[in-house]
């Protein structure tokens, strides 16, 4: 029987504030273990929480960007279970009203962009951190360090939509991009920035009814979302395949083995007991604040890149490229103002993408560096062919460790660009009356030859003439002989 | 007056004197441990954490309750004494914090003299239920001094202090003042800061104050009221002016629902509310007489409200952090479970699980949600009742300080004995308790009032009249009538 | 609504607490006295009310700076029983074990 799978994402994006979600400890990564801690995050007795505004509004953001309905008076919960690096062993969530709800991510797919429904968007704190297996003495421990607990965190809750783990991949890419963009989190699954759960099941295709499913947790990159639900997608078939039936259950997928552990837990185990945090009263978004957020909101990725595509004749690629971060499409669209897009185009997504990663630099660093209207300086002689591209490389190359415009730096390093018809009229004189043979074929309709005689006049110039020039010139003055 | 009576003085008047220089801060603070702790503490036992050299350490000689001793329970976040809750759980614990109402207290030149006995996290009635063992009343030693907020309510009657912390979560300390014969006052939700409250039921937790004098009620009133950043449920806002607290009551009317004690309740505290009622119509107020909403009502309320909040502010208390941890915990559940059944009293443990079974899958709706239905009945028929009156008069327990094991068997009747408290903490209106005189066998009677929210001046100025026999000018500095101390028997 | 011994140890699970079997009967009985005498609140009429909540004013909400309400890390750790190397120490934690 062929199957067909469901998926569903929940996607935790923790959120680049100053501070945590309820106390105004720094929100930093990588401070000495438990030195980021205050009564409040440390969950001591007689503490109580803070709502920080930015958390909320990096919400209303998000919520905007895809669409969500917004809710005016909203409500944080807690979720109450055990855990030891739960300061309060109870975290402060959303639950019946949560801020955001609905709304929809477009997703580039192979096959064309779709949109992928959402649920809800609310905002949350994070948990400490445990490390483990760990030994103190003789015996096994774990570690915890509450730096990271408080830290405010977005949930995301996606429609059971996804069909297969490459669409799921896709639409994280995307979130992933989206957010960076909206600047509310850096995004890096690697530090943990973006985590994401799966809740997979298998059903006949053509059945309407879900299947059982099952919850897969710890798929902490792209690829091993990918990765992790393919291992279940396959685990759910065999058994299913070998009439056994699916539990339900939630299962730890190991990047390193690529295996699933089914968790073990207790019967009465995820019985979280939600109910409104007393401490916390209602979360009232005001109408203006809604305004000013969609009004701060800027062109959203896809709208971009679709813009890229038409307003610059962008090839969908490039465009999907340039529009990977806003700096970048910033970067490009300054650089590409009274100069052709694809000139434009192919500049950065070749020389100035290669030097950023070569030199391990942010793009905001890069343009300090070399801002776009200086590398528009360097394009537009290009475009003008005052340069020859091999020139015109080793002039960026300058650029990227010396200050100057183009000409003081062809004038700093000694070299000038024969461009002019002036200066390359007569070595394409020359070369035509040096070369007879040649000359005779191309003017026979053997106009491959021409390449030969684009060479000579390069040669002869020293390499500095600009290719296309030269060609134009040899054709004109051949033109000219054959007709005379 | 010599230095060793300052323990008689109010607050008020003991700030003046060290205000002006005549009464050494020392002498102050140290008054009460000097003379009536000498007479009553070892059989008393209000105090768990006291430190002379905290004492010692504090020396203020500026601000309206300058060098006054204030016994704070042992459930409000004090960096210089431990805060145990009085609890096997923290044991030992020192928060690195000062609760927001204890940082008012001492910028107001108070001096945190310890930490007072209560009920294991205010859970309890009678102050029976502490790790520390029980407080016992002044005016009769074989009984309860009422709770959770038994220790300083003691205290302050007995003349340690003329100021106490208390909480009040359901009346933990408006009865306990009605036991011990003082002053007690619950506040409007959210004009005191919570921050530094060891939570038990949050939506109803309030600090509250006892006192000997209406006029140090008022001083501490100012010194602690007001919004704290720190605390997001405290009212935006300046609290509510109590400086006319000698304003009298003419033309004030206040709340009579005579229904709610025409049975199960002690005729000797009948006959006190009767007759404070008589004394403020003599002063210038009207009765309005009416029925009201039953008690039992909030108290079913109550108990699924509190302890739901309880059994998840109370799950933070598992050993990892903080407090008490069992040795034996060699993995994570035993670590939960041997730490919280070892750390926690039966009482708490008792609530915890009620809490829990009101919260949990299947029952949240029929009891947790109809609790807080309910208590949206109660905070309307509050409303009303204030649309009719100024303030409303009843007792503040059913009876007269019990006998200490007397309830201690029997939760439900012990869950009894907040009937008349519960109600203001569901509709988070402030109450205060005012001692009315002595009941035959010379145990303390008190009334109970409560007013809208913020209506915490009306309080005061009836407690005034009560105090001062009607004649509310007499609470003028030296003229204050003298306290009904306790006698030792 | 009466809690039978069951009812006990699923709810003591929840909550983290081991109620001696000597104990259990007697917890059972207590908790249903209070039960029955909570559904009390049954014969109200509750249906138009809303849950009680808070004040519509909404949450204050703090702006996002940094405030000095931090806690060294040598003094968060003094109060737990156990803490090494800047870490507070806990059994084990087995990564697919509900603790
Ligand atoms: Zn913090």
């Amino acid at each position: 029987m062929a199957y067909e799978a469901v998926i569903g994402l929940e996607c935790h994006i923790q959120l680049a504030t100053r501070t945590k979600m309820f106390c105004g400890c720094p929100a930093e990564f990588g401070a000495a273990p438990n030195s980021n801690v205050c009564p409040t995050c440390l969950g001591l007795p007689g503490a109580l929480p803070r709502t920080n505004r930015a958390a909320v509004d990096a919400a209303l953001r998000l919520g905007l960007a895809v669409g969500c309905e917004l809710r005016p008076v909203s409500e944080f919960a807690r979720k109450n279970y055990f855990y030891p690096d739960m300061p309060k062993n109870y975290q402060i969530t959303q639950y019946d009203r949560p801020l955001c709800e609905g709304g929809a991510l477009p997703v580039a797919l192979e096959g064309g962009a779709r949109r992928f429904g959402l649920i809800r968007i609310h905002v949350e704190e994070d948990t400490g951190k445990s490390f483990h297996p760990e030994r103190h003495g003789d015996r096994p421990v774990s570690r915890v360090d509450f730096n990271r607990a408080g830290v405010p965190l977005l949930e995301l809750v996606s429609r059971p939509d996804f069909r297969a783990p490459a669409e799921c991949a896709a639409f994280l890419t995307a979130l992933r991009r989206l957010v960076r963009w909206l600047g509310i989190s850096d995004a890096d699954m690697e530090k943990g920035h973006l985590r994401c759960d799966a809740n997979v099941s298998l059903r006949p295709l053509g059945q309407e009814a879900f299947g059982t499913k099952t919850e897969i947790k710890n798929l902490n990159s792209i690829k091993g979302v990918e990765k992790g639900l393919h291992a279940e997608i396959a685990r759910q078939r065999a058994l299913l395949e070998s009439g056994g039936r699916i539990e339900q259950s939630t299962l730890l997928y190991d990047a390193d083995h690529d295996r699933l552990a089914v968790m073990r837990s207790k019967e009465y185990a995820h019985d979280y007991r939600y109910f409104p945090d007393p401490d916390l009263p209602l979360l009232v978004v005001e109408e203006t604040w809604i305004e000013d957020a969609r009004g701060a909101l800027p062109e959203l990725p896809w709208a971009r890149e679709a813009r890229f595509a038409t307003q610059y004749g962008l090839p969908g690629y490039d465009a999907a490229v340039l529009t990977e971060t806003r700096e970048l499409a910033d970067y490009y669209e300054d650089l590409a103002r009274g100069l052709d897009g694809k000139l434009a185009s192919n500049w950065v997504m070749t020389e100035v993408l290669r030097a950023v990663k070569e030199e391990s630099l942010t793009l905001a660093a890069w343009s300090a560096k070399v801002p776009a209207g200086r590398l528009r300086g360097l394009l537009a002689k290009v475009a003008a062919r005052e340069l020859p591209g091999p020139l015109a490389k080793q002039v960026f190359a300058w650029m990227r460790d010396e200050d100057g415009t183009v000409d003081e730096l062809l004038e700093r390093h000694g070299v000038r660009a024969q461009g002019s018809v002036a200066e390359l009229e007569p070595l394409v004189v020359a070369v035509i009356e040096a070369h007879p043979g040649p000359v005779a074929q191309y003017l026979a309709g053997k106009t491959a030859t021409l390449g030969f005689l684009v060479g000579q006049v390069m040669k002869r110039s020293g390499g500095q003439a600009v290719p296309q020039v030269v060609r134009e010139l040899l054709e004109a003055e051949l033109a000219r002989r054959s007709g005379s | 007056m010599s230095a060793p009576e300052a323990w008689r003085l109010s607050a008020t008047a003991l700030a003046a004197r060290v205000r002006g220089g005549e009464l050494a801060v020392d002498d102050a603070v140290e008054a009460g441990w000097r003379g009536p702790a000498g007479t009553w503490e070892a059989e008393v036992r209000a105090v768990v954490h006291a430190d002379p050299a905290a004492r010692a350490a504090a020396r203020p000689r500026e601000g309206p309750l300058a060098g006054v001793p204030v016994l704070v329970k042992d459930n409000i976040c004090t960096t210089d004494y431990p805060t145990t809750c009085a609890s096997r759980i923290l044991a030992g614990y020192r928060p690195p914090y000062d609760a927001t109402v204890v940082s008012r207290l001492r910028a107001a030149g108070a001096v945190v003299v310890g930490k007072g006995n209560m009920d294991e996290f205010a859970m309890g009635s009678s102050t029976e239920y502490s790790c520390y063992g029980p407080t016992r009343n002044p005016y009769d030693l074989d009984r309860v001094p009422g709770g959770s907020s038994g220790g300083p309510a003691a205290a302050v009657a007995y003349g340690l202090c003329p100021l106490a912390l208390g909480s009040d979560t359901g009346g933990s300390v408006r009865q306990p003042a009605a036991f011990c014969g003082v002053l007690g006052l619950k506040p409007t939700y959210g004009r005191f800061s919570r921050y530094g409250l060891v939570a038990f039921g949050s939506s109803l937790d309030q600090v509250g104050i006892f006192a000997r004098h209406t006029g140090d009620l008022a001083a501490a009133y100012a010194a602690l009221a007001g919004p704290d950043p720190l605390d997001a449920t405290t009212r935006p806002g300046e609290a509510p002016d109590v400086s006319g607290w000698r304003a009298g009551v003419t033309g004030l009317s206040f709340g009579w629902p005579a229904n709610l004690w025409r049975e199960g309740v002690d005729p000797e505290v009948v006959g006190g509310l009767e007759e404070a009622a008589a004394r403020l119509e003599r002063s210038g107020a009207t009765r309005v007489t009416f029925d009201f909403l039953p008690g039992e009502y909030s108290v079913a309320a109550y108990y699924l409200v509190a302890t739901a909040e309880a059994s998840s502010n109370l799950a933070r208390f598992d050993g990892v952090r903080y407090g008490f941890r069992h040795a034996d915990s060699a993995d994570l559940r035993a670590l939960y479970t041997r730490t919280r059944s070892e750390g926690f009293g039966p009482e708490v443990q008792r609530r915890i699980l009620l809490g829990t079974y009101a919260l949990s899958a299947g029952y949240y709706d029929a009891y947790y949600l109809t609790a807080q239905r309910a208590r949206t009945r109660i905070r309307e028929e509050y409303r009303a009742a204030f649309a009719r009156c100024d303030f409303l008069m009843m007792p503040a327990a059913p009876s007269l300080p019990f006998r200490l094991g007397e309830k201690i068997e029997d939760p439900l009747a012990m869950y009894l004995s907040d009937i008349f408290t519960i109600g203001a903490n569901l509709a988070g209106i402030p109450g205060l308790s005012v001692p009315v005189g002595l009941s035959r066998a010379g145990l303390p009677l008190a009334v109970q009032m409560l007013g809208p929210e913020d209506g915490e001046p009306v309080l005061l100025r009836a407690a005034a009249v009560l105090e001062a026999g009607g004649e509310v000018a007499r609470l003028e500095g030296e003229d204050t009538p003298e306290f009904a101390w306790p006698t030792k028997r | 609504m009466a809690i039978d011994r069951a009812e006990v140890e699923r709810i003591a699970e929840l909550a983290r607490l081991e109620i001696a079997p000597e104990r259990m009967g007697r917890m059972a009985t207590e908790l249903s006295a209070v039960l029955e005498f909570v559904a009390a609140l049954g014969r109200l009429d509750l249906a138009r009310l809303a849950p009680s909540t808070f004040a519509p004013a909404g949450t204050p909400l703090r702006a996002d700076e940094l405030d000095d309400r931090r806690i060294p890390a040598a003094e968060a750790l003094s109060a737990a029983t156990e803490h090494d190397d800047g870490f507070f120490l806990v059994p084990p934690i087995v990564e697919n074990v509900n603790p």
